[in-house]
């Protein structure tokens, strides 16, 4: 722990500095007054110095709680029970205008996405003196503070970077502006929500590594929530897993991401893609129930492999074991099952000197002026998957944009099956467009919400193949039962499902149309790591069983392993490094990839911390504090 | 209340009913709001009073059957007009063709608006410069002056009326359309099918125009309120149907110069145009705050926020 850490003087009657923080006891939030829990009995303390990791699915809770933190609920939410104590003040019992006075002095909040918390219209030293000024007697010297959090952020502190507006810095350095402003009044707990998301690998892991020294250096106790478990692995001390509301997992984090013991978490571990090794990816079935419908015992309990009728008619109170607190009714029996070792996968090495379904060569593009992809050679073959991976900015959508025919600025060759393909999709044979197909990253926005499922699906056979209806019925049946989904979805509207049924539904349309190639952009980029493992196995299922040839597109490069024989690196619009995944992944030739490789966030190794029998059994009822 | 009903019959997934008959249940949401409800049903009324007057009307509106501008009696309740014919009969007989005129009217003006501002905002390039700039011509005289211009070059025939009127409303639907497509046209599912080679047309009739039921629904009660007011007004300034036809616009006209004698042979056409068009644009409001979430209760949208998955 940061036993050295100069703390600020704490209120008076506050406990000491470098004891417990943030004490969160019984959150309950609600629906409105007294609609149903969103989330419930969460209870968790952080010291000073360290980080606590919230990690869930989207809908999970995970943002409810940490709104709480700040003693914020959404509109049409309520903070119903319990109490958030930082340094021994209850923040859900202050006034509102002394509420308003702790928040950003006290407590500080980082937000997602910084480009939009910072206003565009202020300068840079301006939005940092006004965080001072909104509480005044915080700081006695703001300029010197400001240089300072500066320095810590690691920003240049000059006077130049002051005058500058937002939209004159790049991602990473708004980011630690935001990082910069929130440390800036000495809070005693910080609050991050997802800060990380938006950016690169390589700036995603120096901001972790500011947030983490800035933390251990003042004594802060911050919360940091995100849905990338690699990143938190990473990061923090210690993890709670949410589900459906609650914590269904708490403790040390070698612990739980080592060794977890809830199935849920269990299940979240092995749908995450390793970097190092292909492993066959196993989501977990189902979507968590809403609130209001979840069920009387456990929230996990439909989807859980361990469940017995107790488990679904009793709610499970945490216990105490092997260091965290898990929330689990058969937590022994998960314990001595052995935590399924990730299948490592054999591959059928990528087809050699067969002729190219797909080659580009010397292919450039650009907006307007703007050039985004120069000199691109690309080769596909046939029945094989092609990853191209890249940051964001790389060029990676324009050249799937080009080689479906949706980007009409560019030049060089694109032949298919040895026929050079027309630059506008327009003016392509109906055929040659059938046998490429394109599914687009967002399934939010791919599939008209005026439509069914149905005529959705079918929509490829009447434009393509100008098939009677009788058969287009009896096609898309097939191929949503292709993708597991079942007759009952020909008739539902897109809003009825869920974004991994959206995206199901868009590789039922892709594939309904029998291509040769399929091109799939950044298609798990919008879903949850879970979700992400259940298609990324249906396109390796399906890409291998009807030996299509596809391009797979990625800014994760641990997915690259799990799904292509081969892959691309591409920089700055031009191919940095290409062959067969094995080789360029663990041998890079070029340094750019080594870099990417090694930013890559990483999972403690599973297993690490072997599982003896001590102190098993069940603690008592509530255990507040985390076992150590 | 509201709790309760959402743990028993939760989570109709949002806008499920919006998907199949997006109109109707948009509409009947906005009926149900207080707002709603109060302009639908003034707006009603009105169309009660216009459409069954012509069968419950006491006397013939074009009898002479008591003194000029008499006052209100038993048998004559709202009084006599200019001429000693029944206003409440003229009343009753006076309002279903300026309904009908008004509706028929804004059906044009939205047709062509749509057509104008979908092409226009999906095609670009030169259609989009030709569709516009001629929009913005029109769009210089204001729309009295234009429907004016049509109805004195070829006389004052009731289907110009109706075809100036639409016409008129037509460069302001297109512009409000165009603007709605833009957004609607970048989405992916339009890319999708062009990439399946769908034509232009079918892409605007069967990819975009769905999507356009909500501005379309609210431009359409918001000309329909226009179109009540230029057809009154131009049946005032005597564009209208020939002299002995009642007409609200008309009888206002006629009977100004009787205000001290018989005030409600004025009165009662004003308050009827003037519930109309409060009516009609109450309800008009009602339906905008619907679509875009203002009206909705709290929970549902924090629900939509907070779990549902999020709409780009």
């Amino acid at each position: 722990m940061a036993g050295h850490a100069h703390a600020p003087a704490g209120p008076a009657g506050g406990p000491p500095a470098d004891g417990v923080r943030l004490d969160v006891r019984g959150l309950e939030v609600r629906l409105a007054r007294a609609g149903p829990d969103v989330v419930s009995d969460v209870s968790f303390t952080v010291q000073a110095g360290q980080v606590l990791g919230l990690v869930g699915e989207s809908g999970s809770g995970k943002t409810t709680v940490v709104l709480a933190l700040l003693g914020h609920a959404r509109r049409g939410l309520s903070i119903s029970s319990g109490a958030v104590l930082v340094d021994g003040v209850d923040l859900l019992r202050l006034s509102a205008s002394r509420l308003r006075a702790v928040r950003g002095a006290r407590v500080a909040y980082v937000p997602q996405d910084p480009s939009a918390a910072l206003n565009p219209a202020l300068r840079v030293g301006t939005q940092l003196r006004e965080a001072i000024a909104v509480h005044p007697g915080a700081v006695e010297d703001p300029g010197g503070r400001i240089r300072e959090v500066l320095r810590e952020a690691r920003l240049d502190a000059s006077p130049e970077l002051l005058r500058r507006y937002p939209h004159q810095l790049s991602g990473g350095q708004q980011q630690r502006v935001g990082l910069a402003m929130a440390f800036a009044c000495r809070p005693s707990l910080i609050v991050l929500d997802e800060p990380t998301t938006g950016l690169d690998v390589s700036t995603q892991r120096h901001v972790l590594d500011t947030i983490r020294s800035m933390c251990a250096a003042y004594g802060v106790a911050a919360v940091y929530v995100s849905h990338d478990l690699a990143v938190v692995g990473g990061l923090v001390s210690d993890v709670a897993v949410m589900y459906s509301g609650r914590i269904i997992e708490i403790g040390p984090t070698a612990r739980v991401f080592g060794d977890p013991l809830h199935p849920y978490s269990r299940g979240l571990l092995s749908a995450v893609p390793s970097p190092v090794q292909a492993t066959r990816l196993t989501g977990i079935d189902g979507q968590p129930p809403r609130p209001g419908r979840r069920p009387a015992g456990c929230a996990f309990a439909p989807r859980c492999g361990f469940a017995t009728a107790d488990c679904r008619s009793r709610q499970p109170e945490p216990v105490l074991i092997d260091s965290r607190e898990v929330r689990c009714l058969r937590v022994t029996q998960v314990r001595d099952s052995p935590a399924g070792a990730a299948a490592a996968l054999g591959r059928a090495a990528a087809a050699e000197g067969a002729v190219p379904v797909l080659s580009l060569r010397d292919v450039s593009a650009g907006y307007g002026r703007r050039p985004v992809l120069t000199g691109v050679d690309l080769d596909v073959p046939a029945e094989s998957c092609v990853a191209v991976v890249g940051e964001s900015g790389s060029g990676k959508t324009t050249l799937a944009r080009c080689i479906v025919g949706l980007h009409r600025n560019w030049t060089g060759d694109i032949s298919f099956e040895g026929a050079p393909l027309r630059t506008r999709a327009g003016d392509r044979p109906r055929q040659v467009l059938r046998r490429v197909q394109y599914v687009f990253q967002n399934p939010y926005t791919s599939l008209n919400p005026r439509k069914t499922v149905g005529q959705i699906v079918a929509q490829p056979l009447e434009q393509y193949l100008r098939l009677g209806y009788r058969e287009r019925s009896q096609r898309a049946a097939r191929a949503l039962a292709d993708v597991s989904l079942g007759g009952d979805f020909l008739s539902r509207y897109p809003d009825q499902l869920s974004g991994g049924e959206r995206q199901r539904v868009a590789i039922a349309r892709a594939l309904v149309a029998e291509p040769d190639l399929l091109v799939c952009d950044e298609v798990t980029s919008a879903l949850d790591v879970s979700v992400q493992a259940v298609i990324v196995e249906l396109l390796r299922g399906l890409q291998a069983g009807r030996r299509i040839a596809m391009i797979f597109i990625t800014h994760n490069l641990a997915l690259v392993r799990s799904i292509a024989q081969s892959v691309v690196v591409l920089r700055d619009g031009a191919v940095v490094e290409s062959g067969p995944v094995e080789q360029v992944l663990d041998r890079p030739a070029d340094p750019y990839t080594a870099r990417l490789m090694e930013d890559v966030p990483k999972l403690p190794a599973r297993g690490a911390q072997g599982t003896s029998g001590q102190g098993a059994a069940a603690a008592g009822p509530t255990v507040p504090e985390l076992g150590r | 209340m509201a709790g309760a009903a959402l743990v028993t019959a939760p989570v109709a997934p949002p806008g499920a009913l919006a998907g199949r008959h997006p109109w109707l249940s948009v509409l009947w949401s906005a009926a149900r709001t207080p707002r709603g409800a109060a302009g639908l049903t003034m707006a009603l009324l009105v169309a009660g009073v216009a459409i069954i007057g012509p069968v419950v009307s006491p006397h013939s509106p074009n009898a002479l059957a008591t003194l000029t501008f008499a006052k209100p009696s038993g048998q004559f309740p709202l009084g006599g007009d200019f001429l000693g014919r029944d206003v409440l009969s003229r009343v009753l007989n006076g309002g279903w063709l300026l309904l009908l005129m008004a509706v028929a009217a804004t059906a044009i003006g939205i047709v062509a608006g749509a057509a104008a501002g979908i092409a226009a905002a999906y095609l670009r390039g030169a259609p989009d410069g030709l569709i516009m700039r001629t929009v913005d011509v029109i769009l210089a005289f204001p729309q009295l002056v234009f429907a004016l211009l049509l109805l004195s070059l070829v006389g004052p025939k009731l289907w110009l009326i109706v075809l100036a009127v639409g016409l008129s409303h037509a460069p302001a639907v297109a512009r409000v359309i165009r603007s709605a497509t833009l957004d609607v046209a970048e989405r992916d599912y339009v890319k999708v099918a062009e990439l399946q080679g769908m034509r232009p047309v079918k892409v605007m009739a069967k990819e975009i125009l769905p999507n356009l039921i909500t501005p379309l629904m609210v431009e359409a009660g918001l000309r329909l309120t226009y179109s009540i007011v230029i057809i009154a007004g131009l049946a005032f300034l005597g564009f209208g149907q020939p002299p002995p036809t009642a007409n609200w616009g008309t009888m206002i006209n006629e009977n100004r110069i009787g205000l001290q004698l018989n005030p409600w042979a004025v009165i009662a056409p004003a308050v009827l145009i003037a519930l109309l068009t409060i009516g009609t644009n109450t309800f008009t409001d009602a339906v905008a705050r619907v679509t875009i979430g203002v009206d909705r209760r709290p929970e549902e949208a924090a629900l939509l926020d907070d779990l549902g998955p999020e709409q780009a």
